[in-house]
């Protein structure tokens, strides 16, 4: 019988840590929304563990992680560590977002952070990288 | 394929990421999901399933996130199903219940999965009971479902469910509203959530009042009197279950195991307040559904739609491929629009070599399995 997939590509923007601004992230999940994703947001203030377990039950395709806080240093490899525990590091392309120091980039890189996306980014060049390298499954 | 029996057998080994991944190729359609369904069906049958339908911003994620709770604590591992709507326009959607699912997080036998809506044609309805499989044949003891209750195709996805508890916030109209036909006849249960409002109440007595005069006439119930609630608890409580119901002369005793009529409760689902009564609701359906025979009976109403669903979607993508051939429904629509044909002439021709054949396969084929 005939099965005609209907893929879409599932996002997780998730706010981790203690800040608590997130209209840069409403501005990215409803832009996700409109480009024809579908946008899991994880609301304020989750621990590590909270998006872990979010973005394997939800088995996204991308991960994004807005932090303004400052403290990606420490969140962002305890989430990757969460991801590899369940086996979802491989095929989940995560990405940052937000007040992110030019020399911490290639730290971040480093733990698997496939994109460092600053101030100033633009909405369409972030769906555009989403497009393109969202994991083949 | 062998990937695909791994992932059965990683499943049912209790593995979450095989469980998110069997419903994503469930979601998808990928290639091969059927015979993993197909396989998921020997293992299932063990959950109790609970399907939470109500208006928008009626507080089904927060109840659910309690129901979950409770579950948890007494020592049952919970799916939620949580669907939200999807853009008509671009496909894209935000799916925001997760976020109040607050209670349980960090909890992974609580195994949150959001859906939205993809396909047509009762996509939805079918990929959601496919999914309940899933979670099924993974070993939840508890599924719920959670819709928006704005359409028939909510309707179809509650009915996926044992159980169905409708929320019903203060003030959502005047009695009228609930002499309406739709979401509020499935429910098995009503639930005044948010009962610390003004205007409960009179929720609460419209509900009585409507329950009351449809009394054993619509949607599941079947015809009797008395109120479930006090007899329940009056089998619990008094009678020390000495005899068998016929002995002490109550002569509606006996009939009272055929008749449901839905309770309606009273929760603040921020704050907890009343979950414990649902729940005890809930169960009191659930021995009604199994002393009754009711959930043999909606098992297999429900199998039966969806092997309708799935026989239709297919029929639809077996003649989506003829209408390509045909140069797509936009070229036929526009032979309509000037008048050259009509619908129905297009439908009759398209569904004209389906229906050569079947008629030639005649009496070779489904009624054997029937048998």
């Amino acid at each position: 019988m005939s099965e005609q997939e209907t893929r879409s590509i599932r996002c997780l923007v998730a706010k981790v840590g203690l800040d608590g601004h997130d209209r840069g992230a409403h501005v990215i999940a409803r832009a996700f929304r409109d480009a024809g994703f579908e946008v899991i947001y994880s609301g304020l203030h989750k621990a590590p563990a909270e998006i872990v377990q979010a973005a394997v039950q939800e088995d996204v395709d991308v991960l994004g992680i807005s932090i303004l806080s400052g403290a990606h240093k420490t969140l962002v490899p305890k989430i990757m560590d969460g991801l590899e525990e369940y086996d979802a590091a491989e095929d989940t392309l995560v990405l940052v977002g937000g007040v992110i120091p030019e020399e911490d980039k290639a730290a971040l890189q480093a733990e698997g952070v496939a994109a460092v996306f600053g101030p100033g980014t633009s909405i369409e060049e972030t769906v555009e990288f989403v497009r393109e390298n969202a994991p083949e499954r | 394929m062998s990937g695909d029996d791994d992932l059965l057998e990683d499943l049912l080994a209790g593995k979450h990421r095989a469980l998110a991944r069997v419903i994503s190729k469930i979601e998808n359609r990928a290639p091969g999901y059927r015979e993993l369904v197909s396989d998921l069906y020997a293992h299932t049958g063990n959950a109790e399933i609970v399907g939470i339908t109500g208006s928008p911003g009626a507080g089904k994620s927060t109840l659910v996130d309690k129901l979950a709770e409770t579950y948890r604590n007494r020592g049952e591992t919970v799916g939620v199903i949580a669907i939200d709507p999807s853009s008509p326009f671009t496909g894209g959607a935000v799916l925001g219940d997760r976020i109040r699912m607050a209670s349980t997080v960090g909890d992974m036998d609580v195994f949150v999965r959001s859906m939205s809506a993809r396909g047509t044609l009762g996509g939805l309805s079918t990929a959601t009971a496919d999914a309940v499989k899933a979670m099924d044949a993974f070993g939840k003891d508890k599924i719920i479902i959670e819709t928006v209750g704005a359409g028939q195709n909510e309707i179809d996805i509650v009915r996926t469910a044992d159980t169905v508890a409708v929320l019903v916030p203060p003030g959502s109209g005047d009695s009228v509203q609930t002499l309406k036909a739709g979401i509020l006849e499935i429910a098995d249960v009503f639930v005044v959530n948010k009962a610390d409002r003004p205007g409960a109440d009179r929720t609460v007595q419209e509900l009585l009042e409507m329950i009351e005069l449809g009394d054993g006439s619509s949607g599941f119930s079947s015809s009797g009197g008395g109120h479930h609630g006090v007899d329940a608890m009056g089998e619990g409580d008094s009678s020390p279950h000495s005899s068998e119901g016929s002995g002490k002369g109550e002569p509606d005793e006996a009939d009272e195991p055929d008749t449901w009529i839905p309770p309606v409760v009273e929760t603040v689902a921020t704050d907890g307040t009343g979950v414990d009564d649902l729940i005890e609701d809930l169960e009191h359906h659930r021995h009604y559904l199994e002393r009754s025979g009711t959930l043999a009976e909606r098992t297999r109403r429900r199998y039966g739609e969806e092997i309708r669903t799935l026989l239709r979607e297919d029929v639809h993508d077996l003649l989506q491929d003829e209408l390509e051939r045909a140069g797509g429904v936009d070229a036929l629509a526009e032979a309509v629009r000037t008048g050259e044909t009509d619908p129905y002439t297009i439908a009759d021709e398209a569904l004209a070599p389906l229906e050569r054949c079947l008629e030639e396969l005649e009496g070779e084929r489904l009624e054997s399995v029937s048998r």
